[in-house]
């Protein structure tokens, strides 16, 4: 039995919802990490830096499921729904560390800094092309979009990966390489997809 | 059968006893250096009018949270980074326009110099801030010893450069040398100072030891760390982060809350130490010292000299 095989095997019998809870507990060991003080002296920025980056994490993870079915033959295609919905919401605990936490509510500069920061309108962006596909994650939006059209809203997952990947190599200053990393990840998940369906590879 | 023990050991070969005695002091003050960490010298220094009376950051704050690219670009990274630093024997090369330019000895440059401590806010260009108890004395002071030349106008600093010591800079991060500079009315200014401590101890090495500049109205960048080099001339200076981003780093770099940096508002900071629910305080102009600066800018439009 080839590696495929019983990763594919081992799909089928283990449920997506352990995903969910252990994706629920991260923020708030998180959250409570920051507030005893073992994210450093810093603990706001610690805990908006974590939950975005874990929010991008499971985007560029939820991107490898279908290269990994197309190309591979590991089909792991039930845990994507997990994968997205856990990533929108680490953005929003993001977005809310940022809103609430760091800025304290200073509603003034924080539409100053969405309408003016290129890198936090990129962000937010990111942000809300999320809700449509949150709200349209279960099997009733599915039915009711029909599933060609529920496939081409689920494209908005291509724009909310760009826009996370420059949001986080936008906002860093000099030129450290985990950003770049991410983007590139990001950029190349992508163009496997524009590769034409017949140089399918795997069974 | 049992054999018979012969000893193949003479007395001659018996450790000495003072020999034994000392091997085991070496192990115990090994033993006792490693508890304490290494021994830092308490320095004798006076207090300045000079000082802010808000309280104080945390030293642990002040040691574990450090820009220092050197030593990484990670804030917790120069505290573990920066300890293989050799900063002693330390020297600075002052030239230019000077009367007595030459290599000194960071002891020279100490000597006779009368030490104050200095409780300063810091905001750095990333909006966070903390208050710092500075041991250092006037910039003023040196450039004085050496004498500035007339057609001087501005001070140009260099940090260190040795990658075997300072892994930051075996990638290009940041075009080393970094620099930074002033023009000499603001090197002159009684508030701008080098310091060479902190919280009355010799200045730890991921905040800028032996030598660092620093400059309360601000932001951080400008404070330029370990210091080898101070040249005197008279054309504006290149410095490091105008030179990787001028859009975004002025030469002035003042801390300003109506002047936004471009991709962050500079409006208001987050005091290090408030914790997860500290908030956000308003940044105030010049960082709280504009009474003693804002003259050396007066004429000058602030959101074009930035």
């Amino acid at each position: 039995m080839t590696l495929t095989d019983r990763i594919n095997q081992a799909a089928r019998r283990l449920p997506a919802w352990p995903i969910y809870i252990v994706g629920v507990l991260l923020p708030v060991w998180l959250f409570w990490q920051a507030a005893s003080g073992a994210l450093g002296v810093d603990p706001i920025k610690a805990l908006e830096d974590r939950l975005g980056l874990w929010g991008l994490k499971l985007i560029v993870a939820g991107l490898c499921v279908t290269p990994l079915r197309r190309f591979a033959g590991v089909n792991l295609i039930k845990y994507r729904r997990s994968l997205g919905l856990l990533a929108f919401l680490y953005i929003v605990l993001h977005f809310l560390t940022w809103l609430l936490l760091d800025l304290g509510l200073r509603w003034e500069q924080a539409l100053g800094d969405i309408i003016k920061r290129p890198y936090i309108t990129v962000g937010m962006v990111g942000l809300l092309a999320m809700v449509p596909l949150a709200l349209t994650s279960n099997d009733r939006a599915v039915r009711w979009l029909g599933s060609a059209r529920w496939q081409k809203l689920q494209k908005l997952a291509y724009l909310v990966a760009l826009s996370g990947g420059v949001h986080f190599l936008w906002l860093v200053k000099a030129w450290p390489v985990e950003p770049f990393l991410y983007l590139g990840a990001i950029l190349g998940l992508l163009a496997v997809r524009m590769i034409p369906k017949r140089f399918r590879l795997a069974a | 059968m049992p054999t018979k023990f012969i000893p193949d050991l003479n007395w001659s070969d018996v450790t000495p006893k003072a020999v034994f005695l000392n091997r085991r002091q070496l192990i115990a003050g090994a033993a006792a250096l490693s508890v304490a960490g290494p021994a830092v010298a308490k320095l004798d220094y006076v207090k300045s009018d000079y000082s802010t009376d808000e309280e104080p950051n945390d030293i642990s704050d002040i040691r574990g949270y450090n820009n220092f690219y050197e030593f990484g670009t990670g804030k917790e990274e120069p505290s573990v980074n920066a300890q293989k630093l050799t900063v002693d024997p330390w020297s600075v090369k002052i030239d230019g326009m000077v009367d007595k330019p030459g290599d000194y000895d960071l002891a020279d440059i100490l000597s006779g110099v009368t030490l104050e401590e200095r409780i300063y806010r810091l905001r750095c260009v990333e909006a966070w801030s903390m208050v710092v108890p500075w041991i250092g004395f006037p910039l003023a002071d040196l450039l004085n010893r050496i004498g500035v030349q007339p057609s001087a106008k501005f001070v140009a600093f260099e940090t260190l450069v040795r990658p075997e010591e300072m892994i930051g800079q075996r990638y290009p991060i940041l075009d080393w040398p970094y620099r930074e500079g002033l023009r000499l009315d603001e090197a002159m200014h009684p508030l701008t100072i080098l310091a060479t401590g902190l919280y009355g101890e010799e200045m730890p090495k991921q905040n800028g030891a032996p030598i660092r500049l620093v400059v309360p109205w601000k932001y951080g960048f400008k404070s330029i760390k370990s210091i080898v080099r101070i040249s005197l001339t008279d054309q504006m200076p290149e410095t490091t982060w105008n030179m990787q981003n001028p859009r975004e780093y002025g030469f002035y770099s003042n801390v300003n809350p109506t002047v936004d940096h471009p991709r962050w508002s500079q409006a208001s900071e987050r005091r290090i130490g408030g914790g997860l629910f500290g908030g956000r305080q308003d940044t105030l102009m010049f960082n709280g010292y504009e009474e003693h600066v804002a003259g050396l800018y007066a004429g000058q439009d602030l959101t074009k000299d930035y």
